[in-house]
């Protein structure tokens, strides 16, 4: 078998492959194994939350994630990259940007935020409903970047060929290019899904910091750090687990 | 305290001061994963004897500034809230500081004294996100320290001293100072006039 990795290059991959592992195994060797069970089973709540936060929020971010990134896939008008770099913005912000954006538009004195208490008494900022949309907002660019990719890899005659038979827009991306982009929407679900479980900034910030409300699982690790730093580690691997568990499956049945 | 500090490290002068400003647990956390410091202040008893006992002060810590908790209200106080027992009305938001850090373990013990319970609608990570929520109109009360009382964005509202906790501030040199004889002389100086008038200023008491 002829050599694929130049020696040099699989010096730099191995050092990569060290920064991403080392905390992790760093991780693995400070867990309290014996305590484990009793750290889980008392964070039940912060589990239950991010449960439903993370699965409503992903639910939301394909649902929206989908139509916008057929909006930037074929879309053809001025500001469309400028419109890309806005729907993007959220991957590269500090998450607590994110929040303070979000308390400033959604807060209770905010402009929609104040329109929404005023008109149906509703306040976003310290719900789970608020979590759900912190957790929403930073998910939805990884869907959309996601999505958007596997529209564009799909083999556009055929849609072509399917308009010339008559069939709507509509029919034509329900029937011809979902199909196809498939594989792409199931990693960007997973994408989604994985950053919306370890939002931390924004939901701290928009949604504040309640058991049973609002705690999620990494912001109970971080309160946890304070008061016990072994049980954070407990918390710390379900986190990871769950996450890897779920990206090795997704990984086997996308690009299978 | 952060701004006290900042005044502290200048009026202290030579060998200059870096400070490394963090809620109190945060830096325990920091000492305790060996951290390079030279001395630690920290806003509770409880954490600096948490350091104590991780052997990691050089002698024991001393108390430098003494404070006082309040209840901060949106700018001009549109709830009239009047005082602590105020806070039981289920139809306030109300924020305090999480239990985990200094300012929270003494919001919860004045609370448990004064036999108020508030339906917090979030624990917050620090006393300054508490003061924030208040600032942003988000959170109808919050309940802060005194001194955080004297910027504006917030009004705020006495606790009557019977309950209110006196809050004190410690400071300690630490085994890992790379100059335990400067460390040492820093802590010292907190006590003297200069440092008290800097601290009185900004309304800590002694």
């Amino acid at each position: 078998m002829t050599r694929v990795m130049p020696r040099r290059l699989a010096v730099l991959a191995g050092i990569g492959l060290a920064l991403l592992l080392v905390p992790l195994i760093g991780l693995l060797i400070r867990i309290p194994w014996t305590g484990l069970g009793g750290d889980i089973a008392g964070s039940g709540d912060a589990v239950r939350v991010s449960a439903v936060v993370s699965g409503l929020a992903t639910v939301v971010a394909v649902g929206l994630g989908v139509p916008l990134a057929w909006l930037l896939a074929r879309g053809s008008f001025r500001g469309l990259s400028l419109l890309r770099a806005a729907v993007l913005l959220p991957i590269v912000l500090p998450a607590v940007v994110s929040g303070v954006a979000l308390l400033a538009a959604l807060g209770r004195t905010g402009p929609i935020g104040g329109l929404l208490d005023d008109l149906f008494g509703i306040t976003l900022p310290f719900t789970t409903a608020g979590a759900v949309i912190a957790a929403s907002f930073v998910a939805l660019p990884f869907v959309t970047l996601v999505a958007e990719a596997g529209f564009r890899g799909i083999n556009r005659d055929l849609e072509e060929v399917a308009a010339t038979l008559g069939a709507g827009p509509w029919r034509r991306f329900r029937r011809i290019a979902l199909p196809q982009a498939i594989p792409a929407l199931a990693a960007g679900v997973v994408l989604g899904w994985a950053r919306a479980l370890g939002e931390f900034g924004a939901t701290i910030t928009f949604a504040g910091n309640l058991s049973g409300r609002t705690q999620t699982l990494p912001l109970a690790i971080f309160f946890e750090l304070e008061r016990d730093p072994e049980a954070a580690f407990s918390l710390s691997l379900i986190l990871v687990v769950v996450s890897l568990v779920v990206l090795t499956a997704a990984r086997r049945t996308w690009s299978r | 305290m952060s701004e006290a500090t900042d005044e502290l490290a200048i009026a202290f002068g030579e060998p200059s001061i870096e400070l490394s400003v963090a809620g109190s647990q945060v830096l325990v956390a920091q000492v305790r994963e060996g951290a390079p410091l030279d001395v630690i202040l920290t806003a509770d008893e409880a954490t600096a004897t948490d350091l104590a006992r991780l052997g990691v002060l050089i002698a024991d810590p001393i108390v430098f500034a003494r404070n006082r908790l309040a209840i901060a209200v949106a700018p001009g106080n549109p709830q009239s809230i009047t005082g602590l027992s105020d806070l039981a009305d289920p139809n306030l938001t109300i924020v305090l500081a999480a239990p985990e850090v200094p300012a929270g373990r003494y919001t919860a013990q004045m609370l448990e004294t004064a036999g108020i319970a508030v339906s917090a609608s979030s624990l917050e990570p620090s006393v300054r996100a508490v003061l924030a929520k208040v600032e942003l109109g988000e959170a109808d009360a919050g309940i802060v320290y005194r001194t955080d009382l004297n910027r504006g964005g917030v009004s705020g509202v006495e606790i009557t001293d019977g309950v209110n906790p006196v809050t004190e501030y410690f400071a300690a040199a630490l085994t890992t100072s790379s100059d335990p004889e400067q460390a040492a002389a820093f802590v010292a100086f907190l006590t003297t006039p200069v440092a008290q008038e800097i601290l009185a200023d900004l309304g800590f008491s002694q």
